[in-house]
C-alpha cells in the first residue's frame, strides 16, 4: 500500500491542475481555498497559518492520491493488454482468392485473413472457415487454448491472440482501434470512465452541501463581528473544508475506479459504468442451467436392472456399451460401473473380439458386439425396437422403470442384450443433472436479497421442474427458445424489474441486448459480444451472481462513506467553534467537550484529522465494503451502525488524539 | 395538581384529540382530492371562471397556475392595503405605507403572517377581513395543493399529469377548511372568544387609565388563522390576547387546530399512496421530533436561566399567568413546529436556550409536523434525501415509494435543502452588515441581539410568522428583506417540489421485495429523524453558537 502510494504521488501531484480539479467540485473548493491560504500566509506568515496552510494542500493532494492508486491498479493491466497489442500483419486474402500483406491498422471491417499456426490473429473477428486451437492468454490470463472453429457459437476470435495449431479464415468485425483489446485497455486505464447515474446524483448531492456550507461559513464574519471576534480568511478556509464533505469527495472517483476493477480482476470487463450500477439493482437473475446451474452434462446416477438381472450384470453390460463412449454421459456411466460396482475399468485394447457401435442419429444407440453377443444402450424407443427386431419382447416392468425416471426429470438409457439371436431388456441407467455444489445457498442469498433467479432450459418441463426444485431456483423456463427468453425479459421488466443474463451465442444477442445487464461469454460469438454489455473472459455463466454482488457493494461503499464524511462533522463543529467564539462568549467553552489544548491546536486537529481519515479510508475505498448478502434491512442496520455512529464517534477519539500531539509543536498558541 | 401533572395532562388530552381525528379527517381528506365528483357550487365556480375541472395538468402548468393565483393574491392584498382609507369598513385608518403594505401582502400569501405592525392600529375590518382573513384560507390551500400534486407524483405512473390546481385549491377551501372553521368558530365562540363588527370597547384598565379594546370578527379568524398556520393575529398580542385566548381550554383548542391538517394529511398522503404505513412512518418521525422540541422548551422554561428568573421562582416574563410555563411552551413549539407563528407568550423573553429551541425547530424546515401541506412536501423531501444516502447502503439506486431516486430527482432536492439556508443566513447576513439594519436591534450589547435578527429571517424564510420582539422591524429594510424572504422561501421550494412531483409520476414504478430499502420502519424513521437534525443543525450550528448558545451557555 504505501509503495503504491508513492508510485502513485507524481500522478496526484499532477492532479492538482485546476483544470482536472475543477470536475471534483469538492475537493476544487479545497483547492482554491488552499491557493487563498497561501498567498495570505506569505504575506502574514505564522506558524499557524503554515501549518493550516500545509494541511490543506495535503488534503488536496490525498484526494488525488486516492484517485491515483486507483487509476494506477488498471495501468499495470493495460501495460500487459498493449504488449499483446504489438503490430501485426495481416495476410488478407483479395478477392481472386490470393493472399496480400498490409498492416492490421489497416484492416476493414468485412476483411478475410487468413491465420496460421504461430501466427498472432490480427484483429477482432469470426471464423469462417477452419477450426483452430487458440491461445488467449493474453486477454484471459488462462494458459489452457481453447478451440475456434467456423459456425456455430464458439467462432469469436479477439485481435492479439495466437494461433497454436492448424490454419482459419477470419472476417473481421471491428475497425482498427476499436477492438476489443483497445476498449480494455481504456476501460482498465479508466480513459474513457463516465460517471455512472448514482455517482452524478451523489455528486450533485455533495454539491449542494459544499454550497450550503459555503453560505454558512462566508455569513459568519458578520455575525462574528457583532459578537466582537474578527475572523481571518484562512481561519474561514479552515472551517470550510471541514466542514464540506471532503472525505467522500475525495474517495468517490476511486471508489468508481476500483470497482470496476474488482470486475476486471474476476475476468470480467464491463463496457460501461451503467451496467455495474444496474447490476446492483437487478431484480431477476436468468440463469442458463447448463454450465450455471448443473455441472455441464448429464451423468449417470444409478442402474436401474429388470426382475431376473443382477445389479452387477446390468452394470457390467452398461459399462461395457460404455467404454469407446466418449461423451460425458458416457464417462459417467464407466464410473459409475467402477465406483458403485466395484467394476474395474476395461480398455478397449483389452477386447480383442469386440466390434464398437457409435451412436448414430438415426439409430439413437450406441454399444459393441463381443464375439456373439451384442449390448445396446439408447433412448428407451429406439432401444424397444431393436430388442423387438432382434425377437425378443419388452414388458411393461421396463416401461415402469423407465417413466419413473421420466418424471422424476432424469433421463432413462435402456440397455439390452443379444445373446444368439436373443434379445433381452437388462435395465435402465438413470441419468441425471448434477446440481453444482453451494448453488442452493447462492439462491438462499440471493432471495434474501430480493433477487429471484429464473432458470432457462431447453429441457421439457418436467425435467426441468425437477432441476429447478433440486437448485432451489424461485422459477423456469423450460423448452426455452430464444424468442421465450426475450418474451420472458420483455415481461419482467414491463413491470420495473431490471433482467440480468448471460449467453454466447448469435441467437441469445437480442436478448443481451434487452436484457439490463447481458454478460456475454468470451468464447461465444462476436454477435452475442457486441449485444452483451459485459464480457466474461473466462465464460463461466456463475459468474453473473458475483457481477451483482460487486454492483451492489459498488454502491455500498458510496453510500457508507458519504454517511460517514457527514457525520464527521458534528465532531468538528465541537472542535471549531469553541475555539473562535470561546473568548467572545466563555460559555461556549462548555461546547469544548473534548477538552482541546487552545484554538489553534484545535483547528489544526481538525485539519489535520480532516485530511489523515482520506489516507485512511483510501483500502476500504480501493477494496469496497465488507459486503454480505442479506436483506436491505439488515445491510442498512449494520452500515448505519458502522458508517453513521462510527462517523460520529470516530473524529471525536481523532481529534483529542491529534490535539494532544500537536500541542507539543513550538510555536502554536 | 403540580404544574408537571397537569402539563402532562395536557399534552396526553391534546396528542389523545389528535389521535381520535386522525383517521376519519385523514381519510376524508384523501377522498376530497381522488373524488371525480364536483359539488354544484364547486362547478358554479368552475363556469364563471372558464376552469376545465377535467383537465389534468402537467407540473409545470400546475406551478404556473399556482404562481400566476399568487401574484394576483398579491397584487390584490397590497392594493387593500395601499386603498383602504378610501374603502369602507376603514375604521378610519389611514392607508398602509408602501413598505410595510409589501411586507404584509408578500407575508399573508406566503402563508408566513409575519405582522411587522400593530393589527388593530393599522388594519380596517375590511382588510382584516377581505384581505387578510381570505389570504389564511387561500395560502394555506396552495401549500395543501403542492403537498397533493407531489403524493400524486409518487402514486401515479408514466404520466406527465399531476391534477388541477384549480380544482385542488377549490375543493381545500370549500371542502376542507371551510367546514372546520365554521365548527371551529362556533367553539370558540362557545369558549369566549369575541366575534362581532364593534368599533371598540372603552375600558379602564388596572392602573386607572381607559383604554379602547376594538372587537371584531375574532373568533372566525382566529380559527383560520390556527387551522391554516397562518399565525397573524387580530390583535398585535396574538393568541395572548384574552380576546383571541381567553383560557386554557381555548388554548389548547388552538394547538389542536394548528397541528390538526399537518399530522392528518400524513394519514391522508399513506392512502393516496396505497400503503397507510408510509403515512405512518413519516408522523412517526414528526411526533417524534416535535414532542423532543415540546420538551425541551418545556425543560428551559421551567428550569429557568439567570439569577432573576431563578429568583422570581419562573420564567414569567412575556408569559400569560392564565397559561403559566407548560402551556406557553407547548404553544411555542406547536407553533414553531408547524410553521404558524401565532403565540400565546413573548418568545423574545423565553429563556436563552428555550427561545433557541423555538427557534432552531423552526430551522429544521417547518416539517414538524410544518403547515398545512408544506409540512408534509418538506418532510417527503427529506425522506427522498434520506432515502438516497440509505438506498445506496443497501447496494441499490435508491427506491422511495417504489420511485427511483435518480440524477434529476437529487438535484430538485439538494436545491429544496439549499434555498431556505440560503435565504435565511444572507438575509441575516446582510441585515448584520448593515448599520440602518443593526440600529434596529434593541439589545445591542448582547448575543440576544443577533439572535433577534436571526429569528426574524429564519421566521421569514421558514414562513413560521413569529418573532423575538427586541427588533422594530416596520423599516423599509426588514419590511423588504423579509418579504423576499418570505416569497423566496416560500414559492421556489413550491416550485421545485411540483418539478420533483413531475419528474416521479412520469417514472414507472419498480417492484417491492426484499432487497427493497423499507421505509416504514423504525430504523428509517430514525435515520430520517437524524437527517432532518443533522442536515439542519450542521446549517445553522455557528449562528446559533453566536445567538441562543453564547447567551444560554
Amino acid at each position: 500500500m504505501i509503495t503504491q502510494l508513492a508510485t502513485s504521488l507524481p500522478d496526484a501531484l499532477r492532479k492538482l491542475d485546476p483544470r482536472v480539479m475543477v470536475k471534483n467540485p469538492v475537493m476544487f473548493v479545497v483547492e482554491v481555498g488552499a491557493v487563498a491560504s497561501t498567498v495570505i500566509a506569505i504575506t502574514d506568515p505564522g506558524v499557524f497559518v503554515w501549518w493550516i496552510v500545509v494541511w490543506l494542500w495535503l488534503t488536496v493532494i490525498f484526494a488525488n492520491l486516492a484517485e491515483a492508486v486507483a487509476e494506477g491498479r488498471g495501468k499495470a493491466q493495460a501495460e500487459t493488454l498493449r504488449r499483446a497489442k504489438t503490430e501485426t500483419t495481416a495476410r488478407r486474402l483479395t478477392a481472386d482468392g490470393a493472399e496480400e500483406a498490409v498492416p492490421a491498422t489497416q484492416l476493414q471491417l468485412g476483411d478475410l485473413v487468413v491465420v496460421e499456426a504461430g501466427q498472432i490473429i490480427p484483429g477482432d473477428g469470426d471464423v469462417v472457415e477452419g477450426v483452430a486451437s487458440v491461445d488467449e492468454s493474453a486477454i484471459t490470463g488462462e494458459s489452457a487454448p481453447v478451440i475456434r472453429e467456423s459456425g456455430g457459437d464458439r467462432s469469436a476470435v479477439t485481435g492479439g491472440t495466437k494461433v497454436l495449431s492448424d490454419r482459419i479464415v477470419v472476417k473481421i468485425t471491428t475497425r482498427p482501434g476499436e477492438s476489443f483489446i483497445d476498449r480494455m485497455i481504456a476501460l482498465v486505464e479508466g480513459a474513457s470512465r463516465q460517471k455512472t447515474p448514482n455517482e452524478i446524483a451523489l455528486n450533485i448531492l455533495l454539491a449542494s452541501l459544499t454550497i450550503v456550507f459555503l453560505i454558512a461559513t462566508i455569513t459568519l464574519p458578520t455575525f462574528a463581528t457583532y459578537a466582537g471576534v474578527d475572523l481571518s480568511v484562512v481561519i474561514l478556509v479552515a472551517l470550510l473544508v471541514c466542514l464540506i464533505p471532503t472525505t467522500i469527495g475525495a474517495l468517490l472517483s476511486a471508489i468508481g475506479i476500483a470497482g470496476m476493477d474488482r470486475l476486471v480482476q474476476r475476468n470480467v470487463l464491463a463496457m460501461s459504468g451503467r451496467a455495474v450500477e444496474a447490476a446492483g439493482d437487478v431484480n431477476t437473475l436468468l440463469l442458463d442451467k447448463t454450465g450455471t446451474i448443473t455441472l455441464g452434462n448429464r451423468q449417470a446416477a444409478e442402474f436401474l436392472p429388470v426382475d431376473g438381472v443382477t445389479d452387477t450384470e446390468l452394470a457390467d453390460a452398461a459399462q461395457l456399451s460404455s467404454l469407446a463412449d466418449e461423451t460425458p454421459e458416457g464417462r459417467s456411466i464407466v464410473v459409475l460401473a467402477k465406483n458403485g460396482y466395484g467394476l474395474r475399468e476395461r480398455h478397449t485394447g483389452e477386447l480383442p473380439h469386440a466390434t464398437f457401435v457409435e451412436f448414430t442419429a438415426q439409430t439413437r444407440m450406441s454399444g459393441v458386439d463381443v464375439d456373439d453377443r451384442q449390448i445396446r444402450k439408447g433412448a428407451a424407443g429406439a432401444v424397444n425396437v431393436w430388442i423387438q427386431s432382434q425377437g425378443g419382447r419388452t414388458d411393461r416392468a421396463l416401461g415402469e422403470l423407465v417413466d419413473g425416471i421420466s418424471a422424476s426429470g432424469g433421463t432413462p438409457l435402456v440397455v439390452a442384450e443379444a445373446v444368439d439371436g436373443k434379445a433381452r431388456a437388462l435395465g435402465v441407467i438413470h441419468l441425471k443433472d448434477v446440481v453444482k455444489a453451494g448453488m442452493r445457498e447462492r439462491f438462499d442469498q440471493m432471495r434474501a436479497m430480493g433477487i429471484r433467479t429464473v432458470m432457462i432450459t431447453g429441457d421439457n418441463a418436467l425435467t426441468a421442474k425437477a432441476i429447478a426444485e433440486e437448485a432451489g431456483v424461485d422459477d423456469f423456463l423450460a423448452e426455452a427458445t430464444p424468442e421465450d427468453k426475450m418474451a420472458l425479459i420483455k415481461k419482467e421488466q414491463e413491470g420495473g424489474r431490471l433482467v440480468a443474463m448471460t449467453g454466447d451465442g448469435t441467437n441469445d444477442a437480442p436478448a443481451l441486448a434487452q436484457a439490463d445487464v447481458g454478460v456475454a461469454m468470451n468464447s461465444g460469438t462476436s454477435a452475442a459480444k457486441e449485444a452483451g454489455n459485459m464480457v466474461d473472459l473466462d465464460s463461466n455463466p456463475t459468474k453473473l451472481i458475483e457481477i451483482v454482488e460487486i454492483g451492489k457493494q459498488l454502491l455500498i461503499t458510496r453510500g457508507s462513506l458519504t454517511t460517514f464524511s457527514i457525520a464527521n462533522d458534528v465532531a468538528k463543529y465541537f472542535a471549531i467553534l469553541p475555539a473562535l467564539f470561546a473568548a467572545a462568549y466563555p460559555g461556549l467553552d462548555r461546547l469544548n467537550i473534548m477538552q482541546l489544548h487552545s484554538p489553534q491546536t484545535a483547528i489544526i486537529s481538525a485539519i489535520v484529522f480532516n485530511a489523515l481519515v482520506i489516507v485512511a479510508l483510501v483500502p476500504l475505498a480501493l477494496r469496497g465494503v465488507r459486503y454480505k448478502p442479506s436483506s436491505a434491512s439488515a445491510m442498512l442496520r449494520r452500515n448505519l451502525l458502522v458508517y453513521g455512529v462510527g462517523g460520529l464517534v470516530t473524529p471525536f477519539v481523532g481529534i483529542k488524539l491529534l490535539d494532544l500531539v500537536i500541542s507539543l509543536i513550538p510555536g502554536l498558541r | 395538581m403540580s404544574d408537571t401533572a397537569a402539563g402532562l395532562l395536557q399534552v396526553g388530552f391534546l396528542i389523545g384529540c389528535l389521535a381520535v381525528v386522525y383517521r376519519p379527517l385523514g381519510g376524508y381528506m384523501a377522498r376530497v382530492y381522488t373524488s371525480h365528483r364536483d359539488l354544484k357550487v364547486e362547478s358554479g365556480f368552475y363556469r364563471l371562471f372558464g376552469v376545465d375541472s377535467k383537465a389534468d395538468q402537467t407540473w409545470a402548468v400546475y406551478a404556473r397556475s399556482l404562481l400566476a393565483f399568487s401574484a394576483i393574491s398579491l397584487l390584490v392584498l397590497y392594493l387593500l392595503q395601499r386603498l383602504q382609507h378610501w374603502l369602507p369598513l376603514s375604521l378610519g385608518l389611514p392607508n398602509v405605507e408602501s413598505g410595510l403594505a409589501f411586507n404584509t401582502a408578500a407575508s399573508f400569501v406566503a402563508n408566513t403572517n409575519w405582522q411587522s405592525y400593530s393589527p388593530e392600529a393599522t388594519m380596517g375590518h375590511l382588510v382584516q377581513f377581505a384581505g387578510l382573513a381570505v389570504q389564511n384560507f387561500l395560502s394555506a390551500a396552495v401549500g395543501m395543493t403542492v403537498a397533493i400534486a407531489l403524493i400524486r407524483g409518487f402514486a401515479r405512473a408514466k404520466t406527465d399529469r399531476l391534477g388541477n390546481f384549480w380544482v385542488d385549491l377549490t375543493r381545500t377551501v370549500l371542502r376542507v377548511l371551510l367546514p372546520i372553521a365554521v365548527i371551529g368558530t362556533l367553539a370558540l365562540v362557545a369558549m369566549g372568544v369575541v366575534q362581532n363588527f364593534s368599533g371598540g370597547h372603552e375600558v379602564t384598565s388596572v392602573v386607572g387609565q381607559s383604554q379602547t379594546i376594538p372587537g371584531g370578527p375574532v373568533a372566525s379568524q382566529e380559527v383560520i388563522k390556527e387551522l391554516g398556520t397562518n399565525g397573524g393575529g387580530f390583535y398585535n398580542a396574538n393568541s395572548a390576547h384574552p380576546f383571541e385566548n381567553p383560557n386554557a381550554l381555548a388554548n389548547l383548542f388552538e394547538i389542536f387546530l394548528l397541528l390538526l391538517i399537518p399530522v392528518s394529511l400524513t394519514r391522508t398522503f399513506g392512502l393516496m399512496v396505497g400503503d397507510k404505513r408510509q403515512g405512518y412512518a413519516i408522523l412517526g418521525v414528526m411526533t417524534t421530533l416535535w414532542a423532543a422540541f415540546t420538551f425541551a422548551a418545556t425543560a428551559f422554561e421551567t428550569q429557568g436561566a439567570g439569577t432573576a428568573t431563578q429568583a422570581a421562582g419562573a420564567a414569567m416574563e412575556g408569559k400569560e399567568t392564565r397559561f403559566g410555563e407548560w402551556a406557553s411552551a407547548l404553544f411555542a413549539s406547536s407553533t414553531t413546529g408547524t410553521s404558524t407563528g401565532a403565540v400565546n407568550s413573548a418568545h423574545d423573553s423565553f429563556t436563552p436556550l428555550g427561545g433557541g429551541t423555538a427557534l432552531f425547530h423552526m430551522m429544521l424546515g417547518e416539517v414538524t409536523p410544518g403547515g398545512t401541506g408544506s409540512g408534509l412536501y418538506g418532510m417527503l423531501v427529506l425522506a427522498v434525501l434520506t432515502v438516497f444516502v440509505a438506498g445506496l447502503m443497501v447496494g441499490r439506486t435508491p427506491e422511495y415509494l417504489k420511485k427511483k431516486i435518480t440524477a434529476r430527482e437529487m438535484k430538485l432536492v439538494s436545491l429544496y435543502i439549499l434555498t431556505t439556508p440560503t435565504v435565511v443566513l444572507v438575509g441575516a447576513s446582510i441585515a448584520m452588515g448593515l448599520a440602518t439594519a443593526r440600529a434596529s436591534i434593541f439589545n445591542t450589547d448582547s448575543p440576544h441581539g443577533f439572535s433577534e435578527v436571526l429569528y426574524a429571517f429564519t421566521s421569514a424564510g421558514n414562513n413560521n410568522g413569529s418573532a423575538f420582539g427586541g427588533i422594530s422591524a416596520n423599516i423599509p429594510f426588514y419590511n423588504t428583506a423579509l418579504g423576499l424572504a418570505m416569497l423566496l422561501g416560500r414559492f421556489v421550494p413550491i416550485i421545485l417540489v411540483l418539478a420533483l412531483a413531475g419528474s416521479l409520476a412520469k417514472q414507472q414504478p419498480v417492484p417491492v421485495t426484499q432487497g427493497t430499502l423499507p421505509t416504514h420502519k423504525a430504523l428509517f424513521v430514525v435515520m430520517l429523524i437524524g437527517v432532518v437534525l443533522i442536515v439542519t443543525g450542521l446549517t445553522y450550528f455557528p449562528a446559533l453558537t453566536l445567538g441562543p448558545l453564547a447567551e444560554g451557555l
